[in-house]
């Protein structure tokens, strides 16, 4: 399916009124609608899919709060919140099989859950110990990109290696609005285009790029930009889980199918800073924070799974203990991190000795080994 | 052995790379169908299939971008920079990307990746296809620059390169893509000297001439001619700009006592800088003259022109041998 829609409301100045234009199988409220591109790809999720689905939400929302607490009482730098985004992180997460390799930005905490991450992995990189904690070869994830956009290039190669390897395993490049101003993004659906690669781009539009309204980025919609690259996209609602399970399962079966290359532009609302350094209130209005929260994708979720009769208070329960459960394993990784001995920021700077680094790694153990005299 | 311009020489390096290891992968601009602007990767894609030798879009971020991830799928990519000055579009994937994923994962990701870089001037080409980028990645760590200056050089350098877990820019000094000279096609790499070490290109006694690339050619000319002077200098083929091998300029400043290094890029926080500060802090009490640099002047590279006025010639590094030597018009009192 071609992207053909516009959207007149992009050419106000205004930040995106909202995702009204984009597509979705739950209401705000939890009412289930059909929509016949998404439909086919959901029909066959089980309540047992559908409750892992909810509570992988619950447990990146309570992941999130943990890290934005954890960095108010001093024990990480810094953080990148992701409340809001929960849906199209977990929800395209969750459509991934064990061989695909996702190419994250730093808020795609989600994502990574659904990869396999173990506690220490969600901080130790903000609270300054190691670049990048986790082993990308045991959750299959790339470490997070700080680089706005530079991720979606080597998702793009990753994919033409796969296709070359002959194998059905597709990468993901996972990037915000903002990203799609870069010239790395762009090269990528170009490269992406031109060799057919097994590759999703999963656009995050959270309407803000720190201070900048996604308006400032895009004059239209952000998944109509694909189709002139030669990818096909969907421009879905990014705070309705099944939808992003569905747009993720079309992706990947068209990847899978050497059919190449598929966009994925999800409209959602980042409800907190973009950091823990950044103050919103100095560029958005209340109400519009407001009106994001009325679209919230686990009150959402969870309305339609009652409704159905998959989920109830005790399994409701179940889910709060076990976020619980991993906040406490967060903070207690984060908390009883070890700092490394500084001489080993020396190390891995390369693969293969380099006599200029090992000169002043040396000289620098000498100088610290003066202090023990 | 067997003679071989330097151009061919990397051309039958990168074939025997291809050979070797079915991982190597080369990607670029024009390199498939023309064989390369300078037809240095002539033939390659005949070879070796559209699928190893890729024709890419002209998107230099693009093709060191995707070079990373394939890196990540375990392949060891072999890209080409049509031209010096096209290499900033690509800067960020260089110094952000390659050069930083393996410290960024704790060394768990390795980063096989070889750039080659057409290289420098004194080819009377047009504006931005001359210039001499290398103290930018000299100076991010994680890279290994290197840079050869003959035909043998080149084509073992460009096989270590590409053997090589480390990520390599690799310079071909363009103005010596035609010249020719002995290369032995069946070098064993185990036996080849390591790309990190130096060359002593030329033996001597009284000053040390430290350089790299094409202008290794143009200090062996000086040597020759400031021997029919009378003086006898030394002339150091740095082969590899990161890491730099102090061991064996060491070991010639201790012995000639007198140091010029000259290289075709601009003076300020230029490679020579770096020489001549590890010079100084490690050969102090043998110095007799303070350390000279003759170099590209601190100008965009000009118009082709006027570039024999910009590139160190033959007549600047002998002025700089009798400045360091304190006689004649070298001397500025």
């Amino acid at each position: 399916m071609t992207y053909t829609q516009t959207q007149d409301s992009l050419t106000g100045g205004v930040p995106d009124e909202g995702n009204h234009d984009a597509l979705r199988v739950l209401e705000p409220d939890g009412t289930r609608v059909s929509d016949a591109t998404l439909d086919p790809w959901i029909a066959d999720l089980s309540p047992h899919e559908l409750r892992a689905l909810h509570r992988d939400m619950v447990l990146t929302r309570r992941l999130d709060a943990e890290g934005v607490a954890l960095q108010r009482q001093g024990q990480l730098a810094l953080w990148a919140p992701c409340r809001g985004q929960e849906a199209v992180q977990v929800g395209t997460a969750h459509a991934l099989a064990p061989g695909d390799f996702v190419f994250p930005s730093y808020r795609e905490h989600g994502v990574l859950l659904g990869r396999g991450a173990q506690p220490a992995d969600y901080v130790l990189a903000w609270r300054g110990e190691e670049h990048s904690a986790y082993d990308h070869t045991t959750i299959n994830a790339a470490p997070p990109q700080i680089i706005i956009g530079a991720q979606s290039l080597h998702a793009t190669g990753w994919a033409m290696g796969a296709q070359r390897d002959g194998s059905t395993d597709v990468a993901v490049a996972y990037y915000g609005d903002g990203a799609t101003s870069q010239g790395d993004v762009n090269e990528a659906l170009v490269f992406a285009s031109s060799f057919r690669a097994p590759v999703v781009f999963v656009c995050s539009n959270n309407q803000w790029a720190i201070s900048e309204p996604v308006t400032v980025q895009a004059k239209y919609p952000i998944a109509g930009r694909a189709p002139g690259f030669g990818i096909p996209s969907l421009r879905i609602d990014g705070n309705d889980a099944l939808a992003c399970v569905a747009a993720m399962r079309w992706a990947l079966d068209r990847a899978r199918r050497g059919e190449g290359p598929s966009f994925i532009e999800a409209v959602t609302y980042r409800m907190g800073p973009h950091t823990t350094s950044d103050d919103p209130t100095r560029y958005r209005a209340a109400d519009e924070v407001e009106a994001w929260a009325g679209r919230d994708p686990i009150a959402r979720l969870e309305a339609y799974l009652r409704a159905e009769g998959v989920l109830d208070d005790s399994g409701l329960d179940e889910v709060a203990r076990a976020a619980d459960a991993l906040a406490a394993e967060v903070r207690a990784a984060c908390i009883g991190a070890t700092t490394r001995a500084p001489e080993t920021m020396f190390d891995h700077v390369y693969a293969e000795p380099h006599a200029g680094l090992a000169r002043q790694k040396a000289e620098y153990a000498e100088y610290l080994a003066g202090f023990e005299k | 052995m067997t003679a071989l311009t330097l151009g061919a020489a990397i051309n039958a390096g990168l074939s025997k790379a291809l050979e070797t290891d079915e991982k190597v992968q080369l990607m670029g601009e024009d390199i498939g169908k023309l064989g390369g602007v300078f037809r240095v990767t002539d033939g390659l894609q005949q070879r070796f299939g559209a699928q190893r030798v890729v024709d890419t879009p002209l998107a230099e971020a693009g093709i060191v971008g995707t070079a990373v991830g394939l890196a990540l799928r375990g392949y060891r990519p072999v890209v080409e920079i049509q031209f010096d000055g096209f290499v900033y579009p690509a800067f960020d994937q260089i110094v952000c990307q390659v050069a930083k994923l393996h410290y960024r994962s704790n060394g768990r990701i390795r980063m096989p990746l070889v750039i080659r870089i057409p290289w420098a001037g004194g080819v009377g080409a047009a504006e931005h296809h001359s210039e001499s980028p290398e103290a930018y990645f000299v100076h991010t760590a994680g890279l290994r620059v290197v840079a050869p200056s003959n035909p043998q050089d080149a084509y073992v350098m460009l096989q270590q390169a590409v053997a090589s877990d480390d990520p390599v820019i690799f310079f071909e000094p363009k103005r010596l893509y035609h010249s020719k000279g002995e290369v032995d096609p069946d070098a064993d790499l185990a036996d080849a000297p390591p790309m990190h070490l130096a060359r002593v290109a030329r033996e001597g006694t009284e000053v040390t001439i430290v350089t790299y690339g094409a202008q290794v050619r143009t200090a062996l000319d000086a040597a020759l001619a400031a021997e029919d002077d009378g003086v006898s200098l030394e002339v150091i083929d740095l082969r590899s700009l990161s890491p730099i091998d102090m061991n064996t300029i060491a070991a010639s400043v201790r012995k000639t006592g007198r140091v010029v290094v000259t290289h075709e890029a601009a003076r300020e926080a230029g490679v020579g800088a770096e020489l001549v500060a590890s010079i100084t802090e490690q050969c102090f009490e043998y110095l007799e003259a303070s350390p000279q640099r003759v170099t590209g002047h601190d100008i965009p590279y000009p118009p082709s022109k006027l570039e024999r006025h910009h590139v160190p010639d033959l007549d600047r590094i002998l002025f700089a041998v009798d400045r360091v030597l304190e006689r004649g018009e070298g001397v500025l009192r």
